[in-house]
């Protein structure tokens, strides 16, 4: 029952985001029969391909007519590249995800082992640079990481070509040694983030009573925090975890800009310049669709931790 | 068990990491060449694309009757010779004996009849998404005649048009395939092999080719969204040729790359919109004429490169641009300040500028326009807009006070004018003369070759006299073309030609 409720309440969710993007299409500037026709075409061109499109009906016509295509799992047709929607996804949501997913193993194989490191030795030199270095991470936007590590590691240090990209189809090995640069950008200054909530959570955990059991049991301070700290840290963790892959999502958009990477998020800002209607709403459906599930997960989870307690 | 997971994660971030080191650098014929695009293609299919960085991609694959060459005249292609009849009304052309399309296919007068009429949108069941030629719709029938074993079509013109030849560049296609637009085939000297959007289009040599054939087995054009991330892989040696540099970008690749210099066919421009105030006012327009210092954007932007132009005709179009317009304003500000004064601004105004924020080109024109005019008491505020809202507002709706943009055409006079003509669509700066209507329509409809570029250039003048807006300059362009790789040529239309490459000769 309350399960059923929560689909509802997530799916209406989906709607409404679907349709306040539909409607914010509506008032932006700009036509996509003119964008795609161009300068040259007469008037009576640009008309006959708006009647074409279907720009001339109504807004909620509009509407009606892309969700019912929608639920019968067709996502219309990119005007920009003349092609079905589901193709375009097909060939880059890998990509997308790829980065994504590179980028979230390298944030968990980085902050897991720093965060256990500065837990340990609290107040340290080594934990009074950590907490610098987290902060100044957490301030560098993403994109200027990207720019940075392009510079650096691509043409400096020659460890990969940027703009070179590989799709995944054209090899996932030279895919994702590629994306891992991407990735890292991604991950910096997320690792910073998590290093410090980590920190923060196994600290607090060390106040906690049962420590001092632990350590009279004659635990050493590593496997007190590995095997008592860190799981009871965890279940904290998974909220802000879910919080870093909506992040993920959405910096990746800027990221594969900055990297030529193929992808759902250079797509969508082509798109949006070309009033390439379709992609875009698919997109953000796409986009709205993880992180509403995502935090509806993590809800649940949240919500069955409270009930063991 | 934790620990064992993390570690094979590591184990294979690091690995994949390692992996970047190698590039791949295979080798074998005559090998490849890779070209930095920024404009990702609109389509394949040659009758649909509108975008001219979709057209110099397609210059390659597709031909047409006829194709420009490096002077601006039309030289033929698939057709061997032409005519045009003196009455300006007939144009034959004999097809060129052996043309191949890239499915093997030989080319044939239905072929060259179906692609003119297609592109004019002439079948009897227009297709869709086909942009019809606008210019192409004067021409009433099309029709094929054989003699002596040798074929050839025969257009003919409602009206006399001695410019249309200009359009007759249009590509010939197979009849009846539908599959242009995911597996274009068409006569050029390359062959497509794969498009993939965003990333790249690829092509190969056409070895049946019945011209001078290209060099490179391959050429990738690999698209990038802007120029600073082609530079990147510039930078990198990714790229080997190059066509849209900035000043500063061609001198930090000096080391590498050949820098070679020519000029767009393009008319850049300060455009004014006539209907509204003060641009209303003749005296208005004169005054930022005079203000505007040519010299100092053709220096700040192209290095002192590129041409200043006072008409609305770029400087390439030799044969049409008319040179003594180039002086009609020269810088003056005092003129300018007097002018302002006549008009009724004494303390000048303020406008705005809505200037597409894609063509960073076009914004840097903009900021150095704002302090040029300041020195006069005009007060400039740049707006930037996408480049959409520039279509649907600035050019179809003439909703602006002022933009800067540059204007391309076809190699024909009558195209680049047409901007100009009163009540016409695209007069989006809706500007006014009778006069300018007359020589225009005079012009155009003459068959007479030197009383044609009479009226043309006096039509230019009037634009001039009437300041009718600010015309700036054609720009410069510099194309970065790797060391050890020649033959890169400069066109008068948007054209990237990569069948004129050829490696360096070894000393």
């Amino acid at each position: 029952m309350k399960a059923a409720r929560k689909i509802l309440s997530m799916a209406a969710a989906v709607v409404v985001l679907s349709f306040a993007t539909f409607m914010a299409f509506a008032i932006l500037p700009g036509d996509a029969a003119q964008t795609k026709l161009g300068t040259e075409a007469t008037p009576e061109q640009v008309e006959a391909l708006r009647e074409e499109m279907g720009l001339n009906d109504n807004v909620f016509v509009r509407y009606g007519r892309w969700i019912g295509g929608v639920l019968h799992g067709n996502l219309g047709t990119s005007s920009r590249f003349n092609c079905p929607v589901s193709d375009l996804f097909r060939q880059m949501l890998p990509n997308t995800l790829l980065l994504a997913g590179l980028a979230f193993v390298i944030i968990l194989v980085l902050s897991f082992p720093l965060g256990m490191l500065y837990a340990r030795y609290p107040g340290s030199i080594g934990d009074r640079a950590g907490v610098f270095a987290n902060q100044t991470f957490m301030a560098i936007p993403g994109f200027f990481l990207g720019i940075i590590i392009s510079v650096v590691l691509g043409i400096g240090l020659k460890l990969f070509i940027p703009g070179a990209f590989v799709s995944y189809d054209e090899g996932l090995g030279p895919c994702l040694s590629y994306l891992f640069f991407p990735a890292l950008s991604i991950a910096i200054p997320k690792v910073a983030m998590t290093v410090r909530f980590l920190r923060s959570a196994l600290l607090t955990e060390k106040q906690k009573e049962y420590v001092r059991t632990a350590r009279s049991k004659g635990l050493g301070e590593w496997e007190i925090i590995g095997k008592h700290l860190l799981p009871n840290a965890l279940a904290a963790s998974v909220t802000f975890l879910g919080v870093i892959v909506s992040e993920i999502v959405a910096g990746s958009i800027v990221i594969e800009q900055v990297f030529g990477v193929n992808g759902l998020g250079r797509l969508l800002v082509v798109c949006v310049a070309n009033r390439d209607f379709d992609v875009v709403q698919a997109l953000v459906l796409y986009i709205g669709i993880i992180v509403i599930v995502l935090n509806g997960v993590i809800e649940t989870l949240v919500q069955k931790g409270g009930d063991n307690e | 068990m934790k620990k064992y997971i993390l570690m094979a994660l590591l184990v294979t971030v690091s690995a994949a990491a390692l992996c970047g080191c190698k590039g791949n650098t295979k080798k074998s014929g005559n090998g490849s060449v890779t070209v930095g695009i920024t404009q990702d293609l609109d389509s394949l299919d040659p009758h649909k694309a509108v975008a001219a960085g979709t057209k110099e991609v397609l210059y390659n694959v597709y031909e047409g009757l006829v194709k420009p060459d490096q002077n601006g005249n039309l030289v033929p292609a698939v057709a061997e010779d032409y005519q045009i009849s003196t009455d300006g009304k007939e144009y034959t052309f004999k097809l060129r004996k052996g043309v191949k399309f890239h499915n093997g296919k030989e080319v044939t007068a239905e072929d060259v009849i179906y692609s003119l009429k297609r592109c004019a949108g002439m079948l009897e069941t227009p297709e869709a998404g086909v942009n019809a030629v606008a210019a192409l719709s004067i021409i009433s029938d099309i029709v094929t005649e054989q003699k002596d074993g040798t074929e050839y079509v025969i257009i003919r013109l409602k009206e006399a048009n001695t410019e249309l030849i200009g359009y007759l560049t249009c590509s010939i296609v197979p009849k009846d395939y539908t599959d242009l637009a995911t597996k274009p085939v068409g006569t050029g000297p390359f062959r497509f092999v794969s498009y993939t959007p965003m990333k790249s289009f690829v092509m190969e040599k056409n070895n049946d080719y019945y011209g001078e054939k290209a060099y490179y087995d391959k050429v990738t054009f690999s698209i990038s969204e802007s120029t600073d991330a082609a530079f990147l892989k510039l930078q990198a040696g990714e790229i080997d040729v190059f066509p849209y540099l900035t000043v500063d970008q061609a001198e930090q690749l000096k080391g590498t790359y050949n820098i070679e210099v020519g000029e767009m066919s393009l008319v850049q421009g300060l455009f004014l919109n006539n209907k509204v105030k003060p641009f209303d006012d003749i005296r208005v327009r004169q005054a930022i004429n005079y203000a505007v210092n040519k010299d100092e954007i053709l220096q700040m932007l192209n290095g002192g490169k590129g041409k200043k132009i006072g008409s609305g005709v770029f400087a390439g179009f030799k044969s049409y641009y008319n040179d003594a317009c180039t002086d009609t304003y020269t810088y003056d500000p005092e003129k300018a300040k007097q002018l302002l004064k006549e008009a009724g601004y004494e303390n000048g105004f303020s406008f705005t500028c809505s200037v597409p924020s894609n063509y960073a080109y076009h914004v840097q024109t903009a900021e150095i326009l704002v302090s040029q005019l300041a020195k006069v008491g005009i007060k400039m505020n740049i707006q930037l807009i996408e480049w959409a809202s520039w279509l649907s507002d600035v050019y179809k709706g003439h909703n602006f006070e002022s933009t800067i943009i540059g204007l391309d055409s076809q190699l024909a006079p009558s195209d680049i004018l047409k901007y100009y003509i009163g009540g016409s669509a695209k007069n989006f700066i809706n500007y006014e003369s009778s006069r300018y209507d007359e020589l225009y329509s005079k012009a155009m409809s003459t068959t007479d070759v030197s009383e044609k570029k009479e009226l043309y250039s006096l039509a230019q003048q009037c634009l001039a006299d009437d300041a009718a807006s600010v015309f700036l300059q054609s720009p410069s362009l510099m194309v970065a073309v790797k060391k050890g790789i020649t033959g890169y040529k400069f066109y008068p239309v948007y054209v990237q030609d990569m069948a004129s490459l050829r490696p360096e000769e070894k000393k």
